[in-house]
Parts: C-alpha cells; structure tokens; sequence
C-alpha cells in the first residue's frame, strides 16, 4: 500500500518541479528538456491512475513529437533569448497576483467539492474490472463505437493541422528552376522545334 | 497512506496555475508562451483521467485523447506560425506582432 504512495509523490513532485523549470530556466532548449520530464512524468502518474494506453500515447506525442518539434524549432530559429528575457522581473507582481488567485481559486473548490451521490447510476460507459478486460482494449471497445465520430473529428483535426503546418511554412524560392509536368506534356511540335533555312556563307 | 481523487487533482491544480503563471511571466518568448499552453492541457489532461479512474467511468480517457489530438495540433500550428513570422520578420517578441494594429 506504500508503494503507489512512494511512486505518487515521486511523479507528482518530479512532475511540478520540473514544470516550474520549464516556465524559469533561461535558455528555451532547457525549457523543452524540462517539458519532456515533465510529460514522461504526468506519464507515470497516469500509469498509477489505471490508464496504461494514454500513458503510452503521452510518451509517444508528447516526447516523440511535440516536444521533438519545440526542440526543432528552438534550435533552428536564430533568436537571442537573452533579449526576449527582458522585463522578467517587471511582468512577475501581476503574474504572481494572477496565479495566486487561480491557486487560491482552485484551492477552494478542491476542499469543498463532492460527488453528487447519484452519479454512480448515471455512468454510461462504466470501465471494466482489469481482470477481464485491459485498459487499452476497454478503451478500444468504447472508442470505435460510441465515440466513433469523435475519433474521425480527431483525425480530421490532425489532417487540417498537417495541411495548415505545410502551407504556412513551404515556400517557393524565385530563383530555384523545377520541373513542370504539365508544360512539358502540353509541348508540340510547333511550340518545341523551329526549322529554319540556313544560306551558306551567312549564318543566322 | 490512500492517494484519493484529491491528490490528482492537486497535482493538476498546482499544473495549471504553474502554466498561466509561465504566461505572464514570459510575455515575450512564443515559444515559452507555447510550452506554458502545453502544460494547461496537460493539467487539464491530468484532471479528465483521475476523474475517469475514480468515478469508474471510461469515457474521460476518451476525452483525454481528443484533448491530446487537439494539443497536438496547436503545437503543430503554432510552430508554423513562429516559423513563417520569424522568416518575415526576423524575430518573434510578442510586441513586435502589430501589424494589424489589433
């Protein structure tokens, strides 16, 4: 019974620890290291929690992909951060004061809330005992069902995502020359070739 | 030593004021601004799971994935944004993104 406790308060503490980094550290690519600890982190809690398949998803999108992007991103734009620091110190009274509002805010709903008592009869789609069933494929039978149109607006999502990310940032240099197809099949005789009568001794 | 609902939701609590605090203080960094929103989601993403575990009920996972495609994509977007802006511009502060005088 100690044992999720232990591992509990190591996600958590490794978890928020590492978040605060992310919003101090000075250089933005430690910022992206400390996300990715963070991420792997919140992937444990969510291990502790039962939800072994996001917990996987977490690890995959998060450190496989978004947090590889951030680090592309920092990496390949030539910015001083340094510069971008400035007024640190100005912004952090009313950032302190916002944020401790919201935490007291939360603070006070989370010492006051409680659970309806007829929630338990309202559950739709309750999760299934581990013993027969695992998370991932529990997930599985709920997804491709009942949700099944929240996973195709999903999809959507990322291909509208995907699509946007390549118009945004491909572009067409003037001076590079590339091939076009549709000229070159639309080519004939009369355009390609041109016969010209040469008189001997003249030239062209 | 029982680690309830509340502790979750603590961890998400403390996620999420750590996320807008990281707004405000990094005006001027995107990229920050960016990870900070990251880090709202992931509060958020904390909060649907620990509901969905202690409440028996399957369906805040789903939603926890539909918040992570959602993520995705915004991390995604966002960084073909800074990338087309910083090509224009050569920077990517925040105040220097006035030229619609919004």
């Amino acid at each position: 019974m100690i044992l999720p406790a232990v591992f509990f308060y190591i996600f958590a503490g490794v978890c928020v620890a590492s978040a605060f980094m992310v919003i101090a550290a000075r250089n933005p690519v430690h910022s992206v290291l400390f996300l990715i600890l963070a991420f792997v982190n919140a992937a444990g809690l969510f291990i502790l929690l039962g939800a072994e398949f996001l917990a996987m998803i977490l690890v995959i999108v998060y450190v496989g992909a978004v947090a590889v992007l951030f680090l592309f991103v920092v990496m390949m734009l030539d910015v001083d951060f340094a510069e971008l620091r400035q007024g640190f110190l100005q912004y952090l009274p009313i950032g302190a004061v916002v944020g401790g509002i919201l935490l007291i805010e939360l603070v006070l709903v989370l010492f006051t809330w409680t659970i309806a008592p007829d929630v338990q009869q309202a559950i739709a789609t309750p999760a299934p005992p581990i013993a027969r069933m695992l998370n991932a494929e529990a997930l599985g039978h709920v997804l491709y069902t009942r949700y099944v149109y929240f996973f195709q607006a999903a999809g959507v999502v990322l291909l509208v995502a995907m699509i946007g990310a390549i118009v945004l940032t491909l572009q067409h240099k003037p001076n590079v020359k590339r091939q076009n197809i549709a000229n070159q099949v639309a080519r004939t005789r009369a355009t390609a070739i041109e016969i010209v009568k040469v008189r001997s001794g003249q030239g062209l | 030593m029982i680690i309830g609902l509340g502790h979750y939701l603590t961890v998400a609590a403390i996620l999420f004021t750590i996320g807008i605090f990281g707004i405000f203080i990094n005006r001027k960094n995107v990229i920050v601004i960016l990870m900070s929103i990251e880090l709202i989601l992931l509060a958020v993403n904390i909060n649907l799971v620990a509901f969905s575990t202690f409440l028996g009920d399957i369906v805040g996972q789903v939603y926890a994935l539909i918040v992570l495609t959602v993520a995705a994509a915004e991390a995604a977007i966002g960084l073909a944004i800074l990338v087309a802006y910083f090509r224009n511009r050569g920077s990517i502060a925040v105040e220097d993104v006035n030229l619609m005088k919004g």
